[in-house]
This record gives C-alpha cells, sequence and structure tokens, in this order.
C-alpha cells in the first residue's frame, strides 16, 4: 500500500510499504478514505518530537471503512462493512484513566512506556504515527490502518455525513472542542484564543457551541491573513498581533479585567514580534531549549485574575521564563492535555447531525496521498492560503 | 527491602538439602562456590600476579599471567572450577547462599502497580507461577516439578546468556501474599514475594513485587547489565505492566509486525515548492 513516511526533519515521502495485518486479537483493519494532515504533524515535519524514526509510517487523523476485524473483537460494537473515525489516541476503556475519561492517558495502550516513565514521569496513551514515545504505531495517512482495541476506538457514523464533515471529529474538532470545555465556560465569558489554525478555527466555533458571550482570535496578519478572515466569519474578533499590542487589545476588549478563558491552540513552535519570542528562537537555535512558550506567557500575562489557561497546543520537552509570579498571584488555573477524544465524539456527531456546524469549512485543499510531500510543504510554509488538508488515498 | 532479607521465615522453611535426582548440575562447574571474602582477595591477588607475568615478558611470565588471569575470573564470578573438581565451597552456608550475601551483594528491586481487577483474579494469576513467562519479557519457562517447587529458565536479553535455577514458594497466604526463594546449589540465589493490597475505593489492588538476588558473576554481571541498558528496576516495571495489561486489557499490545517504510536521508528548509 502507499504511505507517508517519516525520513528526516523537513523531509517526508510517499512509499509503498506492505499492508498491515491483524497482530493482537482485537485489532481492526480499516482501508481509509480520508485522512488528514494535523498542524502537530508540522512538528515531527520540523524534528522537533524526538523518538521519531527514519521509516515511521505518520498520520494520526483518519476515516475509512472495516475491512477486517480481529478474532476476539466485540462484533455487536464494530463489524466488517463500518464506516468508523479513528480518534488519535488508542484507549483501552478499562484501566483507572479510560474509566475516568481521560482516554489520552491511558496507562496500557503504550507498548513503549519505559520512554514514557523517562521522559514525562509516567507514560501516556499510544498514538498513531506520532513518535516512539506514544508507542510507535504505524500512522493513518496511509491506505490500511491497523487499529487496536477496536471495539474500544473505531467511533462508528452515520452513512448520510460527507467524508468532509466527520473526518475532523478523529483529532481537530474535539481538540478544539476540549480547549474551551474543560474551561467550565460560563454564558457571560470572554474566551480568548490564540491561534487561528485548524484547531483554533474549531476552538472558536466550540466556545460558541458552549454559548460563550465574546470570542477573541489572534493570529499574525502578515503570514496568514486568511485564517484571520476565516476567524472574523465564524464571529470572533480579531487581533493581529503583527500590527496590535495582543495585550491593549484585549484589555480593551474586556473592559480591563482580561479574558476569563484563554486558550493556546499554538504550541511549542509560536513565532512573534516581541523580544521573548527573539529570546526563545535563540535559545531553541542553541539548544538550551526545546520549546517556545510565548504564546503560554501571553496568555497568562493577559488573563483575567482567577480566570483559566487552557494548553491544547502541542508542546514536547522544557520551557523557560513561564510567569510563575502572575500565574500564582493572579489565582489562574491551568487546563492541559492531549484530546479524550473518545470522550467527545457522541456529543459532537450530534452538533454536526443537528447542523449546529459543518466542520468541512476547515478544509482549503483536498489532495491524493501521493502528493503529500507537497501537502507538507505548503501547510508548513502557509502557501496558498492552507488551512487544512485532506489526503485522498484512492486518488 | 533488607526488612524482607531478615525475615526469617524466608527461606528458613526450606529444607537445607539439595534437591534429589538433580543430577544435571554436577556436570557443570558453573555455580558460585566461592566465598565472598575469598573472592576480594582472589580478585586482587590476580591483578597482581598477572600484571607482574605480563611484564616479565618471558614464558614463565606469560604462565604467570594466565595464573593471574585464572584468580580474576574465579574472583569475579565466583565459580571455581578448580573447588569444583574438589568438592570445596567456601560460598554456602549449610549448602545455601548466606542471607546476608544476597542483602549486601545481592540487587534489590522493588515495584508497585495499581491494577483496576480484584486481589482475589490477581492473586488466582500468580498462584501459578507456570504463568509468569506470559508477562515477564526474559523469562523462558517455569515448570511445576513438585507442590512447591518450579524449575525457572531465563534468557538475558541482549547478554544471550541462559540460566536456570529450582525454586521454592516459601509463602502462600491467599489473595494476599506469595514468596519464593530459589534452592541451594542453583546458578542464581534469588528470593521474590508479591503482594497485593486493596486500593482504596473502587481504584482495584496495589500489586507490590519485591526480588532479591546475586547476578552470576557478582557486582560485574550487576554492572554489564547496567551496560547493557536493562536496568533490573525498569525490567521489572515493564513486566508489572504486562501483567496490568493482561489483567485489565486481556492482551499485551505490540507494534513488533506493521508496516514501515525504508526512507532516509536529509531534508532541508525549503520555502519554495
Amino acid at each position: 500500500m502507499k504511505a507517508v513516511t517519516w525520513c528526516a526533519p523537513y523531509k517526508v515521502s510517499v512509499e509503498n510499504v506492505p499492508d498491515p495485518k491483524i497482530i493482537n486479537r482485537r485489532d481492526a483493519i480499516v482501508r481509509i478514505t480520508s485522512t488528514c494532515i494535523c498542524g502537530s504533524d508540522l512538528h515531527l515535519y520540523d524534528g522537533c518530537i524526538p523518538f521519531m524514526k527514519p521509516g515511521d509510517v505518520m498520520g494520526h487523523e483518519p476515516m475509512g471503512v472495516v475491512e477486517e476485524v480481529g478474532p476476539d473483537v466485540d462484533k455487536n460494537k464494530i463489524k466488517k462493512g463500518d464506516r468508523v473515525v479513528v480518534p488519535f489516541p488508542i484507549a483501552c476503556g478499562a484501566c483507572f484513566f479510560c474509566q475516568r475519561g481521560l482516554t489520552s492517558c491511558c496507562d496500557n495502550t503504550n507498548p513503549k512506556a519505559y520512554l514514557g516513565d523517562h521522559v514525562l514521569g509516567q507514560p501516556t496513551a499510544g498514538i498513531y504515527g506520532y513518535s516512539h514515545l506514544t508507542g510507535g504505531f504505524a500512522g493513518g495517512q496511509a491506505q490500511f490502518l491497523r487499529t487496536p482495541l477496536a471495539d474500544v476506538n473505531l467511533q462508528k457514523l452515520p452513512e448520510d455525513l460527507e467524508d468532509h464533515q466527520v473526518v475532523f471529529l478523529s483529532d481537530i474538532f474535539p481538540t478544539g472542542y476540549m480547549a474551551v470545555q474543560h474551561c467550565n465556560p460560563q454564558p457571560d465569558d470572554t474566551v480568548a484564543i490564540w491561534g487561528c489554525g485548524p484547531v483554533g478555527q474549531f476552538a472558536i466555533r466550540s466556545a460558541f457551541l458552549l454559548k460563550a458571550a465574546k470570542v477573541i482570535a489572534i493570529d499574525d496578519g502578515k503570514r496568514v491573513p486568511s485564517r484571520l478572515k476565516m476567524a472574523r466569519d465564524a464571529g470572533a474578533i480579531t487581533i493581529d498581533f503583527s500590527e496590535e499590542y495582543v495585550y491593549e487589545r484585549l484589555l480593551e476588549l474586556t473592559g480591563g479585567i482580561g479574558p476569563d478563558i484563554c486558550v493556546d491552540a499554538v504550541g511549542m513552535e509560536a513565532h512573534g514580534y516581541s523580544p521573548d519570542a527573539l529570546y526563545d528562537k535563540i535559545k531553541n537555535l542553541t539548544m538550551l531549549e526545546t520549546d517556545r512558550p510565548k504564546v503560554i506567557r501571553q496568555a497568562i500575562h493577559c488573563c483575567r485574575k482567577g480566570g483559566t489557561v487552557s494548553i491544547i497546543g502541542v508542546y514536547g520537552g522544557l520551557s523557560d521564563k513561564i510567569p510563575t509570579g502572575a500565574l500564582m498571584n493572579k489565582g489562574l488555573t491551568i487546563k492541559t492535555g492531549q484530546c479524550h477524544v473518545h470522550r467527545y465524539v457522541p456529543e459532537l456527531l450530534d452538533h454536526i447531525r443537528h447542523r449546529r456546524i459543518d466542520p468541512s469549512f476547515v478544509v482549503t485543499h483536498r489532495l491524493p496521498l501521493s502528493q503529500a510531500v507537497e501537502g507538507y510543504k505548503m501547510f508548513r510554509f502557509r502557501q496558498d492560503e492552507c488551512v487544512k488538508i485532506v489526503l485522498d488515498p484512492a486518488a | 527491602m533488607t526488612t524482607l532479607l531478615s525475615e526469617p521465615r524466608i527461606g528458613m522453611e526450606a529444607t537445607p538439602q539439595r534437591p534429589e535426582g538433580d543430577g544435571r548440575r554436577s556436570s557443570r562447574p558453573s555455580r558460585v562456590n566461592v566465598g565472598p571474602k575469598e573472592r576480594d582477595v582472589s580478585m586482587a591477588a590476580g591483578a597482581i600476579v598477572a600484571l607482574q607475568g605480563l611484564s616479565r615478558r618471558t614464558l614463565p611470565g606469560l604462565i604467570e599471567a594466565a595464573v593471574g588471569g585464572f584468580l580474576i575470573y574465579r574472583g569475579a564470578t565466583g565459580q571455581c572450577a578448580a573447588y569444583e573438581a574438589l568438592g570445596l565451597d567456601t560460598y554456602h552456608v549449610d549448602g545455601r547462599a548466606p542471607a546476608d550475601e544476597i542483602a549486601e551483594k545481592g540487587v534489590h528491586v522493588e515495584q508497585s502497580m495499581l491494577i483496576q481487577k480484584p486481589a482475589e483474579e490477581l492473586y488466582r494469576f500468580w498462584r501459578n507461577l507456570e504463568n509468569l513467562p506470559r508477562i515477564m519479557t526474559h523469562l523462558e519457562s517455569v515448570t511445576r516439578t513438585d507442590e512447591r517447587r518450579t524449575h525457572w529458565v531465563i534468557t538475558t536479553g541482549k547478554l544471550g546468556l541462559r540460566l536456570e535455577w529450582d525454586a521454592e514458594v516459601t509463602a502462600d497466604e491467599p489473595n494476599t501474599r506469595i514468596a519464593w526463594r530459589s534452592l541451594p546449589g542453583s546458578q542464581v540465589d534469588t528470593v521474590g514475594e508479591v503482594r497485593f493490597e486493596k486500593a482504596p475505593g473502587n481504584r482495584g489492588t496495589y500489586v507490590h513485587a519485591v526480588m532479591s538476588y546475586v547476578p552470576p558473576a557478582g557486582k560485574l554481571g550487576h554492572v554489564l547489565a547496567w551496560l547493557v541498558n536493562e536496568t533490573p528496576q525498569q525490567q521489572m516495571r515493564d513486566d508489572l505492566r504486562n501483567f496490568k495489561r493482561l489483567m485489565e486489557v486481556g492482551e499485551i499490545l505490540t507494534t513488533v509486525g506493521q508496516p514501515r517504510g525504508t526512507c532516509t536521508g536529509t531534508g532541508k528548509y525549503q520555502e519554495k515548492l
């Protein structure tokens, strides 16, 4: 089959690799009909996430049709022919964490848990195509995907919805939704969202779904003007940080108290024009810091006293100069995490079916899988007003 | 840890005789038969003799160096072919390794794991020690030889060593605790136990595993294990984790056998398509 593989930083390729087989007894094989390039795949592309090996199959946002099920899969839940979306974290459904809905923290699905012991203190769940720190599972930017514990993980989809409407249930829609939802938003809240990439776009729309009073979206109008426009289309007030001072604008928009909820939908590779952004760049280049936490700093600085800072953008290692003084004295709450996708799929599917949101708004490019290399470049360097690329493995 | 070792019930209940009909072992000079102090002396003396011999650069000097080498070997491994041939043993006291020897020179490993299952179910798995190779990576087999005794075979990963010993169950408290210890004359002197403690509320059971052993080549073997990056602590944690996976999920996920590509090379930062 054809699959996208990671070769080295800034190098991916489309290769012919062997078809996946049932390995564990509760595996299923899914024939992929749509699969996406995620913003977090760009961290792999840039070589920011350790424990990638040349030849690893990438991708964690696939959907498709069940082609084959292992002998121990519960046939009442998943059978051949089912149309399914694949949540990016692999859950077991039985451990302490899964039973509390924290499926991305699952204790049992990461075969390389020892790496997590060393790097994170405790290992997190297996994730498709996202380095050996999360298990080294082959990813979903391929024609077929092996999905372990299929009866727990695969989420069945109705036939009447298009791929573009449901494929983002694998990651970015639930991720953007959780970014706001886990802050427990109240109807009079103002939500500020840093980053208008795909996750940011879903966070903006989720904030409205969750009845926030005002949503403010922040990004770079010089580099990605179309993303700011997409945010405005959803009803958000936008701040272009290449021209405006974020802190002053946020205070102005909130009567001086700051946003109640501040969402970091950017992650470890933030850029900017402020002195601290330059500081991070230099420390990155001299290998004194792995992550560039500019957004976390600014969010803590701007957030209202007693408010919540939500970190949903991906971080991989260590960060510097986090303003702990502001964090502590302002009584802030920090909410973080890889998305617990399984927990959100039913309610988000309900929103889609009742046409309260049509996730296909975010798709700007549809490419055949064979053009994934161009897709990565286009997405990474923000060319052609790219926001979200969906790959078609059949084309 | 040391309290466990000094507990009289472990080891003391065991019969201090070699297992009957165990003829395999006598043909192999591979068990430790040199006492700990004598091993240190042997190492030191061997080093001096070998260096002296080598510095002479004559044929008798070479022989002297070989003798030194033999002394170093028996000091490092605690195994002496000459003692074996003569039936001598300055290591075992009453036919078994001294308990404080395991405490002093042994490797002690202790790990805990929370498992979402009742103690009864977890105990049932361990009650049959023959189940252990399903969760322990390096354990090749455990075979029951009689009601209390089992024969263990391990192959130690990258070092490619194969070790065997006989053990007996020294404590068996239903749903609470199982303990075992190797029998005299084993290639590895080891004690181990697993305890099941109810976790608060409905969190399941804390499983505590404790193991001590004297590596076959003493401290040297331990250092070798460190060099090839197989720390016993991590090994035990991984094994307990396998136990947890098997109990909670019913299978241990693997990525062995999945597809991967062959591409390599270096990329370059390239903004233009």
